[in-house]
């Protein structure tokens, strides 16, 4: 696999953490919703294609990026800067479908 | 020169001999056989035994799908089983020997196997040891014993149990075009590829490149072919722009178009070069791929086909060409399709008398019939074989008159006397690597094999690969594939020509004949065609439980040969056709891979470590060292005739009474700064840091995002934005992705850099009631006066002329002093400590003493923080701020996490004043037969030199309730039961006056 880093180029996925599902949402800091921290922290989007994920750049410039990576056949659709924000909105919508 | 050997032809070289033993015997051979060819042209018939039956057993191929003629080579004490004897280049001194035989190839005592070989069919040990539904041998476990001496009568090669002294070593590579296979298409292909000027790497397996034009027979360009094909690999290798990599086989095809390769470098030579690896593994990253990888010959199956003499026929006609080697005088071919008849004429053309073909067919082409008629062979068509006789060698075959469609025999038999059946069943491509690349593969009816299936990854076919059986044919597909993957431009110049001889492709769908007898479909697992249909009859009918039924399929070869035999049994059995029962996917690897190519250089001398700047000061200085994780750590400084016990009990002891230094440069160090630093250590930590004051310092506990306890530490504020975070060894790397994480991702507002400085700093912790004299008789620039160095205060100032960061804080216990230098002046300053502590009898002590402090202290480490502890579980409830979220503040009061059975902190004492173990249980009440019911488990122990006991702590349930009670330690793996006291984990000074002096 490899995974375009924005700075770095083209690099082995050995380089890289994976950092977990990136269509999670993190709650404000305050908020005492349990359900929705739970959500954050425990539910995890598993699709048998396109995938939003976080991945750093931990052998590199340890930036962090948001790939799509299709789980299916491991082609990496598209990488980009995770920061910003946890989830992009574009993600937002197949996100949770 | 031997009687199998012909005067001239083959890439042997026959004025070269080379010695070398098979199964203790003396043989010689030519400088380019292999162990298969020159046992063969020795007049060896017998290569080995069969897995289940003990048959026995000769060559049936001569390349890498050979499933019988398996061999372990011997190197010193290193043994190596399981090697295709057809993959091993003879070298002067190679010592081989047969397998799965006792006591002897020709004579084995498992043959008597063959008597009951009617109740050892499919699913025979399933059925059998099922144990009776009670007693001692119930359910698996009547397997279980059995298996041990099942295990030894079936089997391979034993694997050897001394170190492999070999070096292995890994290499990435990048190309534009990876060719994989030199036959025709391949060399034509990586030649295509290369005058477009990209990078291309060509490899191949076999030690020659060539592939089938080393042994055709054919001539291209009016050369013969395997001449053709060295001229064109000598131009490919003076080729700038050309990596050729032959004995490489390339195993593995992944993601990403990364492929993986195995290349033997050493293993067909006598003595290796210097600085030559045994293997090279490489790890290649092609843009594009050209499969070349050519095809298999399949067996046909019928009764006897496993007999020593039964050979496939284009092996024997690589036997023949290749290395001058007559598989045999007298001949017989027996062939559902056309290739078998050019085998016939090159068999003749060396020598050997061709008595018969069998054809399966009735109407067999003119063409052939004129081949069969120039061979000199009585051509039976509409015949099959049904039985062969012989022992360990052929000496006659039996014929019946047979129909193909319906595939029923009739006429009487026939006896044709013969000491060689070459056989030809169709061909297979080798699809293997496309189908590990991502698709299915897809039957073609009128070439009765599956081809490969469309790409899912960036490659392209050529050649009998792609169903293109013929020289012609790969020669054109071969270059367009090149151009392709180069991304040139079709070319005009006419193709190589080739005189060939003629044969259509396509076989008759015939798989099998069905006489009495065990006709062998799988032969290096021993299946038959009859425990295919078995398993039908069981009930089986997916081609993945009739796999893993009967184990076809599933020896080393993989299948290569019976696969689509297999399936062409089940289909017929299930009435369905081929494509409906469907074809297993292939998985990496191609062939088998050596570990150590795996290991390649990522162990033993060349594993990464990570020494602190005093390192050598402490191996000078008597320091056992601990590895943890890749640190280096002193663990005691023992004294002559010390045990590890006596010495950390001094160094503890001591440094209470006086004073102790330890090195304590591994803890992680984080450099967190900018404006927003302190609000971003207030979202981190569970406590408050932006009320911390500029030179000071505090202790901050870190939880995770679901409320159990991560990390702890003390973090300074050196300036207003300015902090130096430490965390524990273990935990430095998991802590700074963490930090990054929040940064990057959640919270980019923030204005914060975080940056591991762990390597910049080298610490010394200097502790006991004497610590601050031997600071103030050293250090310069500053006092370390209780005003001017308060607990938890930073100062800076010199030593031995060095600038020091100095911070009064203290894991043992006592009044102690962290003294941080420039890593570079670590030693230096370690050295100016000792010097200056020798007045005071100060000591230096290692990690074992630093953990029997804290035990006594009752400090948690990653023993206690696992994972699974809360902050309350550990007594660190005090830390946790209502006056601010922070991370895993949400979740840390969730139900289960507050619950009052939780396992909490405590301490133990040994009543019976006896060592206790990491890990031993707590139980109420002890019943040393049947021990039940944990409370919970001790976490770290020691002897307390303070407290003159062994002590633990440990996590029980209930823990702080239970101060004061008895219970028992149950550690039934070690053996130790004893009775202990709860008691509360702060064993030593817990009110902390000593530190706060």
């Amino acid at each position: 696999m490899l995974i375009t880093c924005p700075y770095c180029g083209p690099r082995d996925v050995i380089e890289f953490t994976y950092q977990g599902d990136g269509n999670r949402e993190r709650p404000q800091p305050p908020s005492q919703d349990l359900d929705a921290w739970n959500a954050y922290v425990y539910d995890r989007l598993n699709p048998a294609g396109d995938h939003n994920e976080i991945w750093q750049h931990s052998g590199g410039c340890r930036a962090h990026l948001r790939v799509v990576r299709n789980t299916i056949t491991h082609e990496i659709l598209s990488t980009a800067f995770a920061r910003g924000g946890h989830k992009s909105a574009d993600n937002r919508a197949e996100g949770r479908s | 020169m031997s009687p199998r050997r012909t005067e001239t032809g083959g890439r042997i070289d026959r004025l070269r001999t080379i010695r070398f033993t098979f199964d203790g015997a003396p043989y010689t051979g030519h400088a380019g056989d292999t162990l298969a060819s020159a046992l063969l042209a020795s007049g060896v018939t017998l290569f080995g035994r069969s897995f289940k039956y003990h048959r026995p057993r000769g060559l049936l191929a001569a390349g890498v799908e050979e499933p019988n003629a398996l061999v372990t080579v011997l190197r010193g004490e290193v043994r190596e089983p399981n090697i295709p004897a057809t993959m091993v280049e003879i070298y002067d001194g190679l010592v081989a020997v047969s397998q799965n035989r006792t006591p002897s190839l020709a004579w084995d005592i498992g043959a008597l196997n063959q008597l009951g070989g009617k109740i050892l069919s499919a699913g025979f040990y399933y059925k059998t040891f099922m144990g009776p539904v009670i007693g001692p041998l119930k359910g698996t476990r009547f397997w279980m014993f059995c298996e041990h001496f099942i295990r030894r009568a079936a089997g391979l090669g034993k694997a050897g149990t001394a170190p492999d002294p070999a070096r292995y070593e890994r290499m990435n590579a990048f190309c534009d075009v990876l060719v994989v296979g030199s036959g025709p298409a391949g060399l034509m292909a990586a030649k295509a590829a290369a005058d477009q000027g990209v990078r291309v790497i060509l490899a191949d397996l076999e030690a020659h490149f060539g592939g089938s034009a080393n042994w055709s027979g054919e001539s291209i360009d009016g050369m013969p072919a395997a001449d053709w094909a060295q001229r064109m690999a000598a131009q490919l290798a003076g080729n700038d722009n050309v990596r050729l990599l032959p004995r490489t086989t390339v195993w593995g095809y992944y993601d990403g178009n990364t492929l993986a390769a195995l290349e033997r470098v050493t293993d067909h030579k006598e003595v290796a070069a210097k600085g030559e690896p045994r293997q090279r593994y490489w790890a290649i990253r092609a843009g594009k791929v050209v499969l070349a990888t050519g095809s298999f010959e399949r067996p046909l199956v019928f009764p006897g086909n496993d007999r020593p003499g039964v050979m496939l026929a284009h092996a024997a006609e690589r036997y023949v060409n290749e290395y001058g080697v007559l598989p045999g005088q007298r001949v017989a071919l027996f062939t559902n399709n056309d290739s078998a008849y050019r085998s016939a004429v090159a068999l003749k053309k060396a020598g050997a008398a061709v008595v018969a073909i069998i054809d399966v067919r009735s109407d067999v082409s003119n063409e052939m019939r004129r081949l069969a008629s120039d061979a000199e062979a009585e051509l039976l068509a509409g015949h099959a074989v049904v039985a062969t006789e012989g022992g360990k060698a052929l000496t006659g075959l039996k014929v019946q008159r047979f129909d193909a469609v319906s595939g029923s025999l009739s006429g009487d038999e026939r006896s044709v006397h013969a000491d060689s059946l070459l056989m030809s069943g169709g061909w297979s491509p080798t699809i293997h690597l496309a189908s590990q690349a991502g698709a299915k593969a897809e039957w073609d009816s009128s070439r009765q094999a599956f081809l490969p299936p469309k790409p899912t990854q960036r490659w392209i076919g050529a050649g009998a690969f792609t169903g293109s059986f013929s020289t012609a044919e790969a020669i054109a597909e071969g270059r367009a594939a090149g151009l392709q993957a180069a991304g040139g431009a079709a070319l005009s110049a006419p193709l190589p020509v080739v005189e060939a001889v003629p044969g259509d492709p396509d076989p008759a769908p015939v798989f099998e004949i069905r006489a009495k007898g065990k006709s062998f479909v799988d032969f290096q697992h021993d299946v038959t065609a009859e425990d295919v249909r078995l398993a039908h009859r069981e009930g089986f009918v997916s081609v993945e439980h009739l796999k893993r039924y009967t184990t076809l399929g599933m020896a080393t070869d993989q299948g290569k040969n019976s696969n689509v035999p297999g399936l062409a049994i089940m289909a017929e059995a299930l009435g369905k056709p081929i494509p409906e029962v469907g074809t297993t996917r292939f998985r990496p690897p191609y062939t088998a891979v050596s570990i150590g190519s795996l290991a390649a250089e990522r162990f033993g001398d060349l594993k990464p470590e990570r020494l602190t700047p005093m390192h050598d000061w402490h191996i000078a200085n008597g320091a056992r060292m601990y590895s943890a994780g890749l640190w280096y750590r002193p663990m005691i400084y023992g004294l002559p005739g010390e045990t590890v016990e006596q010495a950390y009990v001094r160094e503890a002891k001591a440094t209470r009474d006086s004073a102790g230094i330890v090195d304590v440069s591994t803890l992680g160090k984080i450099a967190v700064q900018g404006p927003d630093a302190a609000e971003f250590l207030d979202r981190v930590y569970t406590n408050m840091f932006s009320t911390l004051a500029v030179g000071k310092a505090r202790y901050g506990l870190m939880l995770r995002e679901d409320g159990l306890a991560f990390d702890d530490g003390t973090t300074w504020r050196l300036g207003e934005q300015d902090f130096l975070m430490t965390t524990t060894t273990a935990n430095a790397g998991k802590v700074m992705q963490h930090l990054e994480y929040f940064l990057d991702v959640i919270w980019p507002e923030l204005k914060v850099t975080v940056t591991s400085v762990t390597d910049e700093w080298a610490g010394a912790a200097i502790g006991g009631p004497n610590a601050r004299a031997i600071l103030a008789s050293c250090v310069t620039g500053t006092a370390v006066d209780n005003a001017t160095l308060p607990f938890m205060g930073i100062v800076h100032g010199r030593i031995a002329g060095v600038p020091v960061m100095i911070c009064r804080l203290s894991f043992s216990g006592e009044m102690a002093f962290e003294v941080y230098s420039g890593a570079g002046y670590g030693t230096r300053v370690w050295e100016a400590l000792i010097e200056a502590g020798k007045p005071f009898g100060l000591v230096t002590y290692g990690l074992e003493a630093l953990g029997t402090m804290r035990i006594e202290k009752g400090h948690v480490t990653g023993a206690e923080i696992d994972g699974r502890t809360t902050a309350r579980d550990l007594h660190l409830d005090w830390m946790l701020s209502k006056k601010k979220p922070f991370i895993g503040s949400a979740m840390m009061d969730r139900e289960g996490l507050i619950a009052p059975d939780r396992l909490e902190l405590v301490g133990l004492i040994a009543l019976d004043n006896r060592a206790l173990n990491g890990g031993g249980h707590i139980v109420e009440a002890l019943d040393e037969v049947n021990p039940h019911d944990s409370l919970g488990h001790i976490t770290a122990c020691c002897y307390s030199p303070a407290l003159g006991k062994y002590i633990a702590l440990a996590l029980v349930k209930g823990g702080r309730a239970r101060h004061g009670t008895r219970a028992f330690v149950s550690d039934p793996l070690r053996n130790r039961f004893g009775p202990v006291e709860i008691v509360s984990n702060h064993f030593y000074d817990p009110d902390g006056s000593r530190m706060h002096g």
